[in-house]
């Protein structure tokens, strides 16, 4: 997909413009904080099992080649293959090797976010391949070119009116007079458009929500149960996964289970949770005749031991982004890549560097939200601080910014110079503006003037007035008589 | 001082550290501090020498600024019992950032966990440590409260300021729905990104419009003047003001963005 990290602030602009995208996003924030608020009141140890979990990742993390030896070991034992890709382009390749060798025209795809960070679709179909995405979600927006703007809605920022003009385009095969008001009717006629193809792919292409390193089983989470259809029906399957997805036991996955569905949708459990462990045995009735993996590392490793390392904890959920106030105001493409919101902001630049993707980690407000909503206390503000601390070092941001908070804080270093320019300022300003009570214009302050009023101070500065004798007393008064 | 009023027997020597916007532009939180802190019978200084918490530095990433700029604080502010702050940013920058600025091995670093553990916003102090009884005053406000973020989520503070404004008569607290939202301020964000900021401002005015309250009050004076200068440009005549206002009585003050009817 396109990368358009660099042009965040025209995007952001763009997403606030769009009317039906604000609507949708509306909705969305209405929606999934409260039903996850809901789920984990229902559960006393919720917050408990959250600690549970970023333990259970932290310990992955810090043994992480152990566990990946350990997985692969026990895919070959199942009859599966590992296929290790340093960066998307020898995933792509391993991919499109193990297509080739199967003779596939059709491949099969469930929701997988590896899948966006790697292109595959573009990729497999310059090779005459076809992939068909076969989330609905995903199924609509690849029928619209557009990559996903929330991980686990990729069509969030759609609306149904927008559906029904996509399927009515692409769908011909169909009366033109059917009625597809209601959502289910969109519903059954992706459905009923994805039979055939589920059935006659040579390859299902899946993601894992985890790979589990004592069983070599991945794991599927889905509410359409469009993944088992993928992986069980066509002759191979091909997961896709980076590798911390690694957990080392069933127990383990299990914990990571609980607090999975009710951080992303407030559902107890998905619909669907599948444990796929290698090929078709002797004696199964049905299932894949091959059963490859290939795993990611794509600047993963480069993260490990670095101050960014607990962003590998995440496990995609999207409950930062459903909480957060700015992904509310402009969605997930203003964020220009694969993944959106408070995740995305430091999860980008981790994987394809800061030059292009500085605006990430500075459009938040650090209000905190994303961290007390992680199922996995990956401490996001923290992380976003962290690099803007080293775009600040090692001076990619913009200098002029830099240079004038400098000059400021080498003032403030000076506390009597400090005050005695404080004194000019306030002093300047409350003669334009002290009567009407605000300034409609600040020079070198558009950012605040050109959406609001500056309050105009009141007086002189406190710290003047306090070492002047002005004093508030216990009566209510405030003494006025040192104002002008 | 009236006879309701709360005293401890040793007056706590405490530093007021007034933060910058409060120092600029409204004089009047820091008299509210000030007389909130007499009340309660603590012996309030207020260093000449203070000037930034470094916040500004800090989240753009200027580690280097920002730790001078703490250890400037910490020689400053160190040697009182306690130190107040009328803001949960700045309270919560010295109280949960300072200690990780240093390594473990820097003799700074002891020195700000020192300070970090006995520095306090205003109405954690107010409730929670000197558990302040107000005088008898009565007010006609039905008011809503916008929750500052990093008071909210750094330092806890929710109860805190309702149960000071539950003690004056005849102020009433509406919720707004989205009271916990951020409003869009976020320090040089807001001037950063200005059109993300409008509409999270927006949202969150709608929110406090929605109350029906006649007065707005919060904690941090950054996110209240970002509020009050949106009401202001959008027309509306919904008061703002900062709770050491209200809970001192000195709503005389003009309310912030308001015109200065009393003034020259």
């Amino acid at each position: 997909m396109q990368t358009k990290t660099a042009t965040f602030k025209d995007n952001a602009k763009e997403a606030l413009a769009n009317e039906t995208l604000q609507i949708e996003l509306a909705r969305l924030s209405q929606g999934f904080p409260i039903r996850r608020q809901q789920a984990a009141d229902r559960m006393p140890e919720f917050e408990q099992l959250r600690d549970q979990a970023r333990d259970i990742k932290n310990h992955v993390l810090a043994n992480l080649d152990l566990y990946l030896e350990a997985y692969e070991n026990k895919v070959t034992d199942l009859g599966g293959q590992v296929h290790w890709a340093r960066d998307a382009a020898e995933a792509r390749e391993h991919i499109l090797k193990i297509c080739k060798a199967a003779d596939a025209k059709t491949v099969t795809k469930s929701k997988s976010m590896i899948g966006e960070e790697i292109a595959i679709n573009d990729y497999l179909e310059d090779n005459g391949i076809t992939p068909i995405e076969t989330d609905l979600g995903e199924y609509i927006i690849q029928l619209r070119n557009e990559p996903p703007s929330h991980i686990i809605a990729p069509a969030i920022h759609v609306s149904k009116a927008q559906v029904e003009a996509d399927f009515r385009r692409v769908h011909t095969d169909l009366p033109e007079d059917r009625n597809l008001e209601d959502p289910v009717s969109l519903l059954q006629e992706a459905r009923s458009q994805l039979r055939d193809k589920f059935l006659n792919a040579d390859v299902g292409l899946t993601g894992a929500n985890m790979l589990v390193a004592e069983t070599g089983s991945n794991v599927l989470v889905t509410n359409e149960g469009n993944a088992d259809l993928t992986y069980a029906l066509p002759r191979v399957h091909i997961v896709i996964a980076s590798l911390e997805k690694i957990v080392p036991t069933l127990e383990d996955a299990s914990t990571i289970l609980r607090v999975l569905a009710r951080s992303a949708t407030g559902q107890d459990m998905s619909v669907y949770t599948t444990f796929c462990s290698g090929p078709k045995r002797l004696g199964d009735l049905d299932g894949p005749e091959q059963y490859h993996v290939v795993l990611l590392d794509n600047g993963r490793t480069d993260l490990l031991g670095s101050e960014f390392e607990e962003v590998l904890r995440c496990i995609r959920c999207s409950a930062c982004m459903n909480h957060c106030p700015v992904y509310k105001a402009i969605g997930g493409h203003a964020y220009g890549w694969v993944y959106p919101g408070p995740i995305g902001a430091v999860l980008t630049p981790g994987l394809m560097g800061m030059e292009d993707a500085e605006d990430l980690p500075n459009a938040s407000t650090l209000c905190g939200k994303c961290e007390s909503v992680c199922p996995m206390r990956i401490p996001l503000p923290k992380l976003l601080r962290s690099w803007r601390t080293r775009a600040f070092e090692n001076e990619t941001s913009r200098p002029m910014g830099h240079r004038a908070l400098q000059i400021w804080a080498w003032i403030a270093k000076r506390p009597r110079l400090y005050h005695k320019i404080n004194g000019m300022i306030v002093a300047l300003l409350g003669a334009v503006g002290r009567k009407k009570g605000v300034l409609r214009w600040l020079p070198l302050a558009s950012g605040w003037t050109s959406k609001r009023d500056f309050p105009t101070p009141l007086g002189d500065t406190f710290i003047q007035q306090y070492h002047r004798g002005a004093r508030g007393d216990a009566s209510g008064q405030w003494l006025r008589e040192d104002r002008p | 001082m009236s006879d309701s009023t709360s005293r401890v027997d040793v007056p706590l020597e405490v530093g007021l550290f007034v933060t910058c916007l409060v120092d600029l532009t409204r004089p009047s939180v820091g008299f509210a501090t000030l007389k909130l802190l007499e009340l309660a019978g603590c012996a309030v200084s207020v260093p000449e020498l203070q000037t930034c918490c470094g916040q500004p530095a800090y989240n753009s990433g200027d580690r280097t600024d920002t730790r001078e700029l703490a250890k400037q604080v910490i020689e400053v502010f160190e040697n009182f019992d306690h130190v107040v702050v009328p803001s949960g940013s700045c309270a919560g920058m010295i109280s949960h950032h300072y200690p990780a600025l240093f390594e473990d091995a820097d003799p700074w670093k002891a020195r700000a966990e020192a300070l970090a553990n006995k520095t306090y916003e205003l109405t954690v102090f107010l409730n929670d440590v000197v558990k302040l009884t107000l005088p008898n005053g009565s007010a006609e406000i039905t008011a809503t409260y916008h929750d500052s973020c990093s008071g909210l989520r750094e330092l806890d503070i929710k109860d805190q300021p309702r149960n000071l404004m539950s003690k004056i008569a005849g102020l009433r607290v509406v919720e707004g729905e989205q009271a916990e939202v951020c409003c869009g301020f976020g320090g040089l964000f807001c001037v950063k990104y200005p059109d993300i900021s409008e509409s999270m401002l927006d949202q969150k005015i709608d929110d406090l419009l929605q109350t029906k309250a006649n007065m707005v009050l919060g904690g941090d004076l950054g996110c209240l003047m970002n509020i009050a200068g949106r009401l202001s440009r959008r027309g509306s005549k919904l008061e703002v003001r900062h709770i050491s206002e209200v809970l001192a009585n000195m709503t005389h003050v003009p309310a912030i963005a308001a015109p200065d009817q009393g003034g020259q």
